[in-house]
């Protein structure tokens, strides 16, 4: 069924075709509606879960815990302010290898107060061994939900699915709302093999000394290893039935193009645009989006960059003291080969100042007249 | 002969407790009443390692270590995640030290009770944050010597209140309890499995490192804190009605209670008459609340 829908409801929809049936949350712009619409499926039974309305967002990741633990397929959305205070949680919930999926709607942090848009929530988590996608319309956001339980079910790791404050978050858009039963098919009730189950008891998380600790972690980085090739694979199937592919990356014209312009998220459906624009004037330019962050699609990159005569790197995020974080990733996805192209990295859109078309072409006109990167870091339109 | 604290053991020996840790008693009680259809969410505390390294577990029953705080939000979630996929009948038990009850996990507690989850939450009680070296909790009584709170500067502040706290929730049952009247803890524990909703079980547990006594006193300890009143046993039903479960018919002074333990040896008499009044006037406060329950 084709709706128009803001990409809060995709996600709440995301949820109720993958059949979550544990959600835990706590409400903050801009992913209220996420939490309303979904309270308000639980309550009419239009959905087979539980809402635990918990007091704060630490708790609403502690109780997804739970419930995943338990084998129930659990659900939880926050944001920014939210995401951090669930830092410590997002760690362990990783570390218990428990699939919760969430959703995060990208949103700076305070001080100041802002409740638009920009990356560093989502950022600052990389770390938790959670997996990232970013979306950059309501259909993907829906999409990713439901093949991200498939793929966390799979590797027994949580995933969170990011979307933008405002520009994706409250945006509506033609959305198709896939049949419960075609869902249902390629998303199969979740059977967990080691849960909470008092007729096999064991104890989950106990303390681990030097001797097995280290062989945890390499398994969370193996399972991220094998996330690769799972989100390709299962994005394969979805098309299959659905009629929609995703992957890793998404590539935009990038047959011949000579200047690369990588981005994520919403930037990047706008430099969809820019890059036709562009394109009408001749210039061989394509558009590489990075759709999922964690794990980081190194292979992809060095594959796709190979031989192209610049790179820029387009960050709604800032590692203070550093730079964007998509771009050091590029950068060090291809520093061990023996030959690649300049890396321009380029700050923008921080606390949801609008990337607009003008902003990006700006960014290529820099990259074009330049020949090689003068700075280690273009801020674009800073007013100061 | 008939007896009234069930023969099972749940728990299996060679955990990592202290020798004369009450904490460990405490939990060998709880279980051999709630038996084995039972999941536990423990949080950061001495419980996280007495129950055993990886790969060993002592408790035999189904346990989620977890962060700090969450013991209760991680309760609740496995509470909701047993009961949709139909098990209603699987306990779920939050089972934190003090630390985690009255300080950094009081928030998550709060939001389940408040919300009338459907768990057991039990706080042992060693009156400070053992598992870390001893260092005070909200939960450390007036007079106490902790890592943080040196001698010549005891604590001065009173221990928090925290059954109270609960009561303000009106939450079905709430008991205190100790190790050295297991028949009533085993009461309270087999009342609790007849009741849906949030319960709180408050388990004065002495911890002989902590309070520098003799291991071979923790048991006695347990008994002189109710004996002297300042522990009291009772419960409180939906958060008003009252009801002291070991009345104190003949009390001992709190000097008795408190002389064993090296962490109140600073103490002058005078600061002991100050202990002796506040036992007093709480353990009066609690009849008449009592009285009330009954009118
Ligand atoms: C967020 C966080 N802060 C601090 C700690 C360190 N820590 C672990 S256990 C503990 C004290 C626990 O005290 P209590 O709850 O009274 O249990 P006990 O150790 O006395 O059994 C502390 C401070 C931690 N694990 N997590
Ligand atoms: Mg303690």
């Amino acid at each position: 069924m084709r709706s128009v829908i803001m990409g809060n409801h995709a996600l709440s929809y995301g949820a109720k075709l993958s059949r979550a049936q544990v959600i835990a949350a706590y409400p903050i712009t801009p992913q209220t509606e996420v939490v309303e619409l979904l309270s308000q499926l639980c309550a009419n039974g239009d959905m087979k879960a539980k809402f635990i309305k918990v007091e704060s967002e630490h708790s609403a990741m502690a109780a997804s815990m739970g419930a995943s633990a338990t084998g129930a397929r659990a659900f939880t959305a926050t944001s920014s302010q939210g995401l951090a205070l669930m830092h410590e949680v997002l760690h362990w919930a990783a570390g218990a290898r428990l699939p919760i999926v969430m959703g995060n709607i990208n949103r700076a942090f305070g001080p100041p107060w802002s409740i638009w848009t920009e990356q560093n929530d989502s950022i600052a988590q990389r770390d938790t061994g959670w997996l990232q996608i970013y979306a950059s319309s309501n259909q993907e956001v829906l999409d990713s939900i439901i093949q991200s339980y498939k793929v966390a079910e799979k590797i027994s790791l949580p995933i969170m699915v990011i979307l933008d404050a405002f520009v994706l978050s409250h945006t509506y858009e033609v959305v198709d709302i896939p049949e419960q039963s075609i869902v249902d098919k390629y998303l199969p009730p979740l059977e967990m093999e080691y849960k909470l189950d008092w007729k096999n008891p064991h104890a989950f998380g106990g303390l681990t000394k030097p001797d097995w600790y280290y062989e945890l972690r390499y398994q969370i980085e193996e399972a991220q290893e094998q996330a690769k090739k799972l989100i390709v694979d299962t994005g394969k199937e979805f098309k299959e039935m659905f009629g929609r592919e995703y992957g890793l990356v998404e590539e935009y014209k990038m047959d011949d193009a000579e200047i690369v312009l990588i981005s994520s998220s919403t930037i990047a459906s706008t430099l969809h645009v820019v890059i036709d624009e562009l394109r009408e004037q001749g210039k061989k330019v394509g558009l590489l989006r990075i759709r999922v962050f964690r794990p980081f699609p190194s292979e992809e990159l060095r594959k796709i960059l190979k031989g192209r005569k610049k790179v820029a790197v387009i960050d709604r995020n800032i590692s203070f003291g550093h730079e964007g974080a998509f771009f050091t990733e590029t950068k060090a996805a291809l520093f061990n080969e023996k030959d690649h192209p300049p890396i321009f990295g380029f700050i923008a859109g921080l606390g949801g100042r609008d990337v607009t078309p003008d902003v990006l072409k700006d960014i290529f006109n820099i990259v074009e007249t330049t020949e090689w990167p003068e700075k280690d870091i273009y801020w674009i339109g800073v007013k100061l | 002969m008939k007896l009234s604290i069930p023969e099972r053991e749940i728990m299996s020996p060679g955990h990592l407790a202290c020798q004369g840790c009450g904490a460990a008693l405490a939990m060998r009680y709880v279980l051999k009443s709630l038996g084995k259809r039972v999941i536990y969410s423990v949080p950061a505390c001495c419980w996280s390692v007495i129950d055993g390294p990886f790969p060993y577990s002592s408790i035999g029953v189904p346990l989620f270590h977890t962060a700090f705080e969450t013991a209760a939000a991680v309760a609740s979630g496995i509470k909701a995640g047993l009961e949709i996929q139909n098990d209603e009948e699987t306990r779920v038990v939050a089972w934190a030290g003090d630390g985690g009850t009255f300080d950094i996990g009081l928030q998550a507690l709060s939001g389940a009770a408040e919300r009338n989850d459907d768990f057991i939450y039990v706080c042992y009680d060693n009156e400070a944050y053992m598992n870390t070296g001893i260092q005070r909790s909200s939960a450390t009584p007036w007079g106490a010597w902790t890592t943080t709170t040196p001698v010549k500067h005891f604590k001065k502040e009173r221990k928090k209140n925290i059954v109270e706290i609960l009561a303000a929730h009106r939450i079905p049952y709430i008991a205190t309890a100790s190790i050295a009247y297991p028949e009533d803890l085993i009461k309270k524990v087999e009342k609790i499995k007849t009741i849906k909703g949030t319960k709180f079980l408050h388990i004065i547990s002495p911890c002989p490192p902590g309070w520098k006594s003799p291991p071979e006193l923790s048991v006695k300890l347990a008994k002189l804190a109710v004996q002297s009143k300042i522990f009291p046993i009772f419960e409180i039903e939906n958060g008003i009605k009252y009801k002291i479960n070991i009345h104190v018919k003949k009390p001992v002074s709190v000097k008795e209670y408190l002389k064993p333990q090296g962490r109140f040896k600073h103490l002058t008499d005078q600061d002991i008459e100050h202990i002796q009044q506040d036992a007093d006037a709480y353990y009066e406060w609690l009849l008449k609340q009592e009285e009330l329950s009954n009118e």
